[in-house]
């Protein structure tokens, strides 16, 4: 089977649906002519056109807004916001339009839009390169989020975004696009072509939204997680020797709880691994839902392990990035309990 | 050293406020018949005076004059001059109605009228509109049903919005009214992007997108007329300029610009400024701009020059920031006598003619009302259920909605 990078499975899957469906039109800043940033709509407009595939003006509402328009038209946008770090001016559309118009005229209008936004730190971004905001549109009702972390599950998550019936969030983690990470810095990068998950079906297929995967199968403890904690989580599990069961969520909303519930339910024991801040986080309704559905089942108190509640910060990188230690001392301190 | 002096902030005022005499003799009004016509397919820059003129068709007495004047038949002004004051009765029902208590909110369009009921009437059958709040002449001049309005308004059991959204904010796709959101200026550019897709599917349907002169100062509204100028969207980019956003004079969201209009030109949008009071101008402007956009000319921005001569909503009282009788003083008059007495000087109508259709619209309404005060109001009678609460938040309801439905017991 071929193996591709993420970059090139999420290109893949704009380029199958945009030969598949005429209404699929692709469009944000630099994602025309030159193919975007990092490259995830290189070729798209020399195959597709102009028409299909172009070239935005700098401004997030605008195009999330347009693209509601265009939605509302009966067209399917999946559009591009550059960084999750720079979606806030559009967030208005986003929350506002976007994921309650179907709700608001009973399904005379609905929104079938993909927002793609590389996200996540562990690159050196700083404060505006490296944000996860998935809490903010997790909250939304109304909205589907949804977070891959490899390239075999982001061309089939992508497919199935584009083909849903209401607003998809998808947020790719920007370090995950060349290769998998672990937390460590100062080891030699490695490519997707090295990685089983780099193994990308050619054609269509999807991967379900609201269904999570079990990457690692474990007894101890569950790591519930996404994005490239997943890889973090693994290595923290080899590290410590712990039998931990990782658990990819992919889609944050909806959620698969019986994925979770169940392997909470064996275990006993549950860490949450987020990138994105701690207070309000996304774990924090992880942590409630476990507790809720598995409360006579835990033998430990719920850990978290996120990044801290300050800005992004630059030089301090990997004092800030929850890394394999910091993930590792967490299942120590549940396993403890 | 110094060598300037202290700064000032400059807040703008307007020219009165409560107690004061109205006064509009600053506000420049050129004749009726004055302002040129020029062709569809003139070079914006070549047509920079109209965003700063006023196009008029009816003068003084009544009658039609000049380049934007002929466009309509003595039939198609009746029906415009009934749609306008159905509007009317239905606003001053509906007004009362709020105040009764059958519903919790009201807005009416007085002064208004003759914008988006004579807008409607230059349409096609597929166009879309991306109205605000207070646009409902475009459902009225679109043969929407009053009951359906009225449903809504009363979020009863037949309210075609499920009693999902406040009163007013109506949605009506197969009128081509677009589901009107509460956050202001969204829809501007939701209406850019309408039009980007009929032009992406070299279809020959137009978007029409509705501001008031507020909501301009929002972001949305320059998001709108950037997209619009580069992918040149067949799109209306409609201004009605009612003076008033809630209390806050138009001159706080203008600024130091001469007019809204002129905001289109910055942009390279060609932009007409209009007597919003004056049906066949409103109508002629608005059928030049639609044409445009259908032949693939590009987006118009039209200001509307008219007064909102009610409050903002059943919630707001506006003489605590403005004068009484300001109303009185607008030098642009009412849309609705405008056009009565044009159609008297036509020969087409007469003042006891006026009264008997005041009286058998006013009767229609009622009729309207009381049929849709069966299906309940607000806080009697038929209402929608609990379940259609948590429909429609996604197509499907996924499993924690579900879950939530299970737990409110419904």
């Amino acid at each position: 089977m071929p193996r591709k990078t993420m970059i090139e499975a999420i290109r893949d899957a704009m380029d199958i649906m945009m030969g598949r469906d005429d209404d699929v039109v692709v469009f944000g800043e630099d994602v025309g002519y030159f193919g975007g940033v990092f490259r995830a709509t290189q070729g798209l407009q020399a195959k597709y056109g102009k028409n299909r595939c172009f070239d935005a003006p700098i401004s997030e509402s605008g195009i999330v807004g347009a693209a509601i328009g265009m939605a509302a038209y009966g067209l399917r946008p999946c559009i591009e916001i550059q960084f999750a770090d720079y979606m806030y001016p559009a967030y208005d559309q986003i929350v506002s339009e976007a994921a309650r118009l179907r709700y608001r005229s009973n399904g005379q209008f609905t929104c079938p839009i993909v927002v793609r936004m590389p996200t996540g730190g562990g690159i050196f971004g700083g404060q505006t390169h490296s944000q996860s905001p998935e809490a903010l549109f997790t909250h939304v009702c109304g909205l589907k989020t949804v977070v891959p972390s490899n390239p075999s599950d982001a061309k089939g998550l992508l497919i199935a975004a584009i083909q849903d019936p209401d607003p998809v969030i998808f947020l790719e983690p920007k370090r995950l696009y060349n290769g998998p990470f672990e937390g460590y810095p100062e080891r030699p990068v490695t490519s997707w072509a090295k990685h089983e998950l780099g193994e990308v079906p050619d054609g269509h297929y999807t991967v379900p939204l609201g269904e999570a995967v079990i990457r690692r199968n474990g007894t101890a403890v569950t790591v519930l997680t996404y994005g490239t904690m997943v890889y973090v989580a693994e290595a923290a599990a080899t590290e410590t020797g712990i039998d931990a069961e990782i658990i990819d969520l992919r889609t944050l909303v909806p959620l698969d709880m019986e994925a979770i519930v169940a392997s909470v339910r064996k275990t006993g024991r549950c860490v949450v691994v987020h990138e994105a801040t701690l207070t309000s986080g996304f774990g924090a309704e992880l942590c409630a839902l476990v507790q809720e559905t598995c409360f006579y089942h835990l033998e430990a108190p719920i850990a978290r392990v996120a990044g801290w509640d300050t800005p992004y910060p630059h030089a301090q990188e990997w004092d800030y990035f929850p890394g394999p230690s910091r993930v590792g001392r967490a299942l120590l301190e549940t396993m403890e309990q | 050293m110094n060598d300037y002096a202290p700064l000032s902030l400059h807040v703008p005022e307007p020219a009165v406020r409560p107690g004061d005499n109205p006064d509009f003799s600053d506000v420049p009004i050129p004749k009726a018949g004055s302002v040129e016509r020029p062709p569809v397919d003139a070079d914006p820059e070549s047509i920079r005076g109209l965003a700063f003129s006023i196009i008029r068709v009816l003068n003084r007495n009544g009658e039609a004059v000049g380049p934007w004047a002929g466009l309509l038949s003595d039939e198609e002004l009746l029906e415009g001059l009934r749609h306008m004051m159905t509007l009317r009765a239905f606003d001053s029902r509906m007004q009362t109605a709020q105040r009764q208590g059958k519903t919790s909110f009201y807005m009416q369009h007085m002064g208004e009228e003759a914008v988006s009921c004579a807008f409607r009437k230059a349409l096609s059958p597929g166009d879309m509109n991306f109205p605000t709040y207070r646009q409902a002449g475009l459902l009225i001049a679109g043969g929407y049903p009053l009951v359906d309005m009225m449903c809504q308004i009363y979020s009863n059991e037949r309210d075609p919005l499920k009693g999902r959204q406040l009163p007013v904010l109506y949605s009506a796709r197969d009128y081509g009214f677009f589901s009107v959101s509460g956050n202001l200026a969204t829809q501007y550019i939701q209406a850019v992007g309408w039009a980007m897709a009929s032009a992406i599917k070299n279809d020959t349907r137009i978007a029409a997108a509705w501001i008031g002169d507020g909501s301009t100062a929002e972001s949305d509204f320059h998001a709108a007329l950037v997209f619009a100028s580069t992918y040149n969207a067949p799109v209306v980019l409609n201004i009605v300029n009612n003076q008033w956003a809630i209390s806050t004079f138009q001159g706080i969201a203008r600024g130091g610009s001469g007019t809204f209009a002129a905001r289109g030109l910055g942009f390279g949008i060609p932009a007409l400024r209009v007597d919003g009071n004056d049906y066949l101008a409103v109508y002629a402007v608005a059928k030049w701009a639609i044409e445009r956009a259908r032949r693939n000319l590009g987006p118009t921005l039209i200001e509307y020059v008219t007064y909102r001569v009610g409050a903002h909503s059943t919630s707001d009282d506006p003489s605590a920031y403005r004068p009484k009788t300001e109303s009185d003083a607008w030098p642009l008059g009412d849309p609705v006598i405008r056009l009565k007495n044009h159609l008297i000087v036509r020969g087409a109508w007469s003042e006891a003619r006026h009264k008997q259709a005041e009286a058998e619209i006013l009767d229609a309404v009622i009729t309207a009302q009381k049929e849709a005060e069966r299906y309940g109001t607000l806080h009697a009678g038929g209402k929608p259920s609990a379940r259609d609460m948590f429909e429609g938040v996604y197509e499907e309801m996924p499993p924690h909605l579900r879950r939530q439905r299970q737990l409110a017991g419904v």
